[in-house]
């Protein structure tokens, strides 16, 4: 019962405030908030149990038994799912009370927190799964709360645009992970975890013929297929690349949901689903590759998009891809551990980092852009000290927890052979950038002289203690998480594949560590030499690389590239569809079959005479024919 | 002995006196009148037949009859009234609400 009350006290939160929020509208968080802090001490206490006893698994109830298939409403809790409920009630829980702060007086309060609540629930559900039904149930559930909540200022056209575009998006990384549970189903006959990784073995000489419907013969390991199935909706909703486009423009968001989407839901989904399906894609090397090179491909595209962005939302938003792919990269090389502690941590910094942005666009009157920012540093001392906390551990600085995970990361990747020191090559540079543009936010918002836009610049000063409290929480939090020993208490249940001593690499060489040190901090020093040591270099340098200044900053025009050969075609079709098909056939049959009973009709009423006799008169006509027919006809 | 035939003959003509009554004549009284013919001849064969048959379940079938016949012109007689009042005429050609 305790377990189950951890995903449902947001539940009933969300129950309460969604249907009595008119009456409740700016009390809603009285309701929320309570409801998360009391998830977090559920969650504290089962990690209690879970550090010192074996893994729990609750079956509540049987939800569909039909015939061969049985899928219950359950949860299974070890030690990776407690890390992650930690983390998603911490999280969450903060970002509840900074909403206190940023939405106040917002006349969509109380459905904010209706929603954020439900965002929790679904969260929770998720990463408490014990099957594959339930997390994919509750893997959509998590991509329509972000739909509702990346839409939540719905009279906006572009807050409407992104929140559709992030639905679309998910939905089709999702279509493969339906698809992938099906092929589980058919192929194990059941939908349970343990059932599943319990079979993984035998199935791992299956084959099936990809290309049969195109009649030729191409044999895929049933498991590598299943891997790869599931790895497309971990694509869609963490954001790899090619799917990464929605994550930005969810910035259209509310800065708080921003930071739960980020950091602590909904993206870090397809990460632990990687790591919890660990036991089938150790099985797949091949699709391990895959998530190995998406991950790395990701974490370089994403951080050289950071380095040019101007609004303040879309550097975090893409350093967040960035680190995602570093995450998946790791996970692909069998690195679960690192990969999951990278989570962990991400999850802090990120979300001091966003909500760090979302004080200062509430101190400067919602201005987003950081060439209108600018010496922040002495007016909002708290959100600049907290900010560089978070962008020191996002940099990877020593001491800091960015640092042990992304250490952690560098050295599985090591030690994962041919393709895993190349990946640490790519993990080297994306670290130097991510330093790179981390501090250029630093520098660019709050340090140099004030652009502020004068109306706005002389009361600029700190939000309410609602808003400093999480972000000074989280700070401590970026700061220590490193020092909990996170990775050997989440080590036992994510086993790397064999022959892959990634896993069990805690330290890379000497070597490695000290490039990767020289990374974080040579980025930062390439910051301060750009953009404080000599002002108008940035021109300059964009001027001179002209080139590769506008595909970064037009985020390699991946959005003009979908638009054309996806989006227009598509929206074309359905148009011409509409025009041609719909309103000409289908249209034009329906009101044919209408127009000809109603002509009908008109031709047929005027034997509705109202003459009695007439009536009378076609009556006994019947009659004679009936009964003449009846003499005629019958012997 | 009159043979059936006559008995029959005599009930078609009756009857069909009847149905004529009814597509012919303009005065609602008349075309009551006429339905009570068609409701006679029928009983005219009934007691034919229960005659010549030797079974007098059809004898039975025209008491029944004659009550329905009775009961049905109460009714027809006062929607009459009922309808001359609203419309001061007996002839059915001016009846001719129910219509498109």
């Amino acid at each position: 019962m305790k377990y189950a009350l951890i995903p449902l006290l947001p539940f009933a939160a969300f129950l309460i405030i969604g249907l009595f929020g008119h009456w409740i509208r700016e009390r809603a968080h009285w309701i929320a908030v309570p409801a998360v802090a009391g998830s977090f001490l559920l969650s504290l206490s089962t990690f209690n149990d879970i550090a010192n006893g074996e893994p729990i698994r609750v079956t509540l109830y049987s939800w569909i038994t039909s015939g061969a298939f049985d899928v219950n409403i359950g949860f299974y809790i070890d030690r990776l799912t407690v890390t992650m409920l930690l983390l998603v009630t911490i999280v969450s829980g903060l970002v509840h009370v900074y909403t206190i702060g940023y939405m106040h007086g917002e006349p969509g309060y109380a459905r904010f927190f209706a929603y954020i609540a439900l965002f929790t629930f679904s969260m929770l559900m998720l990463v408490m799964a014990d099957n594959f039904l339930q997390l994919y149930v509750f893997w959509e559930a998590v991509g329509l709360c972000s739909y509702l909540l990346i839409g939540h200022w719905y009279d906006r056209k572009s807050a409407c645009d992104a929140a559709t575009k992030a639905f679309v998006v998910n939905r089709v990384g999702d279509f493969g992970f339906g698809l992938g549970i099906m092929l589980i189903f058919v192929t194990f006959g059941s939908l349970q975890y343990d059932q599943v990784f319990g079979h993984a073995a035998l199935a791992e000489g299956l084959t099936i013929n990809v290309l049969k419907p195109l009649g030729g013969e191409w044999l895929v390991g049933t498991l590598t297929v299943i891997c790869l199935l599931l790895f497309t909706g971990a694509v869609g909703k963490s954001a790899q690349v090619p799917l990464h486009v929605w994550l930005p423009d969810a910035m259209e968001g509310p800065t708080p949901i921003s930071a739960l989407i980020h950091a602590a839901t909904m993206v870090t989904a397809g990460v632990f689903m990687v790591a919890r399906l660990s036991p089938l894609y150790n099985l797949a090397p091949a699709a391990l590759d895959v998530v190995a090179v998406t991950g790395g491909a990701t974490a370089v595209f994403a951080a050289t998009i950071a380095l040019t962005q101007n609004d303040i939302k879309r550097v975090v938003a893409y350093s967040t891809v960035s680190q995602l792919g570093y995450m998946m990269m790791a996970c692909g090389l069998g690195a679960y551990t690192a990969g999951m502690y990278h989570l962990l941590t991400h999850g802090a910094f990120k979300a001091l980092l966003f909500l760090g942005c979302g004080s200062v666009i509430i101190a400067l009157h919602h201005e987003q852009d950081m060439r209108r920012m600018g010496g922040l540093k002495n007016k909002l001392p708290v959100t600049y000290w907290t900010m560089v906390i978070g962008s020191l551990a996002l940099a990877g600085i020593p001491g800091f927890s960015g640092f042990f995970s992304k250490e952690e990361i560098l050295a599985g990747a090591w030690a994962a052979g041919p393709l895993g020191k190349t990946l640490t090559v790519v993990g080297l540079v994306t670290a130097f950038m991510t330093a790179f543009y981390s501090f250029r936010l630093v520098f660019v918002a709050f340090w140099g002289e004030s652009r502020v836009d004068p109306h706005h610049a002389d009361h600029i000063h700190e939000p309410s203690w609602t808003m400093t409290m999480p972000l000074i929480i989280l700070a401590i939090l970026s700061i220590f998480a490193g020092y909990f020993g996170i990775p050997h208490f989440i080590e036992p249940v994510l086993q790397g594949p064999a022959g892959h001593d990634g896993t069990t690499a805690h330290d890379g060489p000497l070597l490695l560590k000290l490039v990767a040190i020289a990374m974080g901090i040579g980025g930062i020093v390439a910051a301060w030499v750009v953009y404080v040591k000599s002002p108008g270099l940035p021109d300059r340098l964009a001027e001179k690389w002209r080139q590769a200044y506008d595909y970064s900053f037009h985020k390699w025009y991946v959005d003009e590239l979908y638009d054309r050969t996806i989006v227009k075609p598509t929206v074309d079709l359905a148009n011409g569809l509409w025009r041609k098909v719909d309103v000409a056939v289908i249209d034009a049959m329906v009101n044919g079959v209408a127009a000809a009973t109603v002509r009908w009709g008109r031709a047929m009423r005027l034997v509705q005479s109202g003459q009695v006799q007439h009536y009378a008169l076609a009556m006994a006509l019947g009659a004679v024919v009936i009964l003449g027919m009846y003499l005629l006809f019958i012997p | 002995m009159v043979p059936l035939s006559y008995y029959m003959i005599l009930s078609a003509i009756v009857f069909v006196t009847g149905v004529v009554g009814v597509l012919i004549r303009r005065n609602i009284i008349m075309l009551l009148l006429s339905i009570e013919l068609m409701l006679n001849a029928t009983n005219i064969n009934f007691v034919a037949f229960s005659y010549y048959l030797d079974n007098i379940a059809g004898q039975v079938f025209v008491f029944f009859a004659l009550t329905v016949a009775a009961a049905e012109v109460a009714v027809g007689l006062a929607i009459i009234i009922a309808l001359y009042r609203v419309k001061a005429t007996m002839n059915v050609e001016e009846l001719n609400l129910m219509k498109w």
